[in-house]
């Protein structure tokens, strides 16, 4: 029963992220000439409504549905990762016009070529955990 | 209603949808992340052998699979059933820039030089996509998470990690379409 809600949720964002044109690549080319505001837009809203839920929650306790408190772990604090880590990933997503989720979706949608994009993430994450002992972090 | 579905969907919509997602994730007890799957599958083809970062109980999270699973039949469902018109009406000036790299913006959802089969045929289209999955992959899990960890859940609970992530993936976006496209193309 709980596969099918996640598949249920996975569908609901497979959709929109085709529908808001955020997993197309000239999309993503537009934010980062800054030539549109639909991006900004989309993630934007996001966010607004992203940090009145958890707020709510916050201050409410709001429960999950099984009755379990809802607690956030904080990130680890630490500024060489995300940065750098952060720079390899936005090189990527301007490159490959997608970022993982969108890789999910635009392969369903039947490009082709993604899945030789998505190999390679898979690919890009298990050289990561190969080296990450060495990487500054 | 089923003309505005058709239609592409306005940035208000599609934001607060994504909201509302992160949110019955949050309500399920899970976090909205999807670069973590790509970890997932490394443990799940036997990675744990190759490096301790793979090798820790990956049935826990198995649901983002799921997940996974479902994006893809959103995706065909949406390109097939959803869609009358396609290509995303992006701006004339990021139309004309786009002609100075050899990429045409009237015929599909992405570009047809990159992801279209006939592509596949130029060593050039294999190197991009290759080299664009790779730095995806490996920048997300070394950031610990990718637009929807960082961008959306961790900004939503005001994390300055994710903060200083996001200012990254943009130094990357922007070095990648400013000095190095014109370079490629």
């Amino acid at each position: 029963m709980k596969k099918i809600i996640f598949i249920v949720l996975g569908f609901v964002f497979g959709v929109i992220m085709y529908k808001s044109e955020a997993a197309s690549w000239f999309r993503i080319y537009e934010m980062f000439r800054f030539e549109s505001f639909h991006m900004y837009g989309i993630i934007g809203t996001a966010l607004v409504f992203g940090i009145i839920f958890i707020q709510l929650i916050k201050r409410y306790n709001i429960k999950a549905f099984d009755g379990t408190p809802i607690i956030i772990e904080d990130k680890d604090r630490s500024f060489a990762r995300y940065m750098y880590g952060g720079i390899i990933f936005g090189l990527g997503w301007a490159l490959a016009g997608a970022c993982p989720g969108p890789i999910f979706v635009l392969i369903g949608a039947g490009f082709i070529p993604v899945i030789i994009v998505l190999m390679s993430a898979v690919l890009g994450t298990f050289i990561y955990g190969i080296v990450k002992d060495k990487l500054p972090h | 209603m089923m003309e505005f579905i058709l239609q592409p969907w306005p940035w208000y919509v599609s934001g607060f949808l994504i909201a509302l997602l992160m949110l019955f994730l949050l309500l399920l007890g899970k976090r909205f992340g999807m670069s973590s799957n790509l970890r997932t599958f490394c443990s799940m083809c036997g990675g744990g052998k190759a490096s301790t970062f793979f090798d820790y109980n990956w049935k826990q999270d198995s649901w983002n699979l799921f997940v996974v699973l479902g994006a893809v039949l959103g995706g065909f469902f949406a390109a097939q059933f959803l869609s009358e018109n396609s290509i995303p009406a992006i701006s004339e000036a990021t139309k004309l820039s786009l002609q100075d790299l050899h990429i045409s913006t009237t015929n599909a959802y992405l570009p047809a030089e990159l992801f279209s089969v006939s592509a596949l045929s130029r060593a050039k289209t294999w190197v991009i996509l290759i080299v664009g999955g790779f730095l995806i992959g490996f920048g997300a899990r070394y950031a610990g998470g990718c637009t929807s960890g960082h961008a959306i859940s961790g900004l939503s609970n005001l994390q300055l990690p994710s903060l200083i992530a996001v200012i990254g993936f943009f130094i990357g976006g922007l070095i990648m379409v400013h000095l190095l496209f014109p370079l490629i193309f």
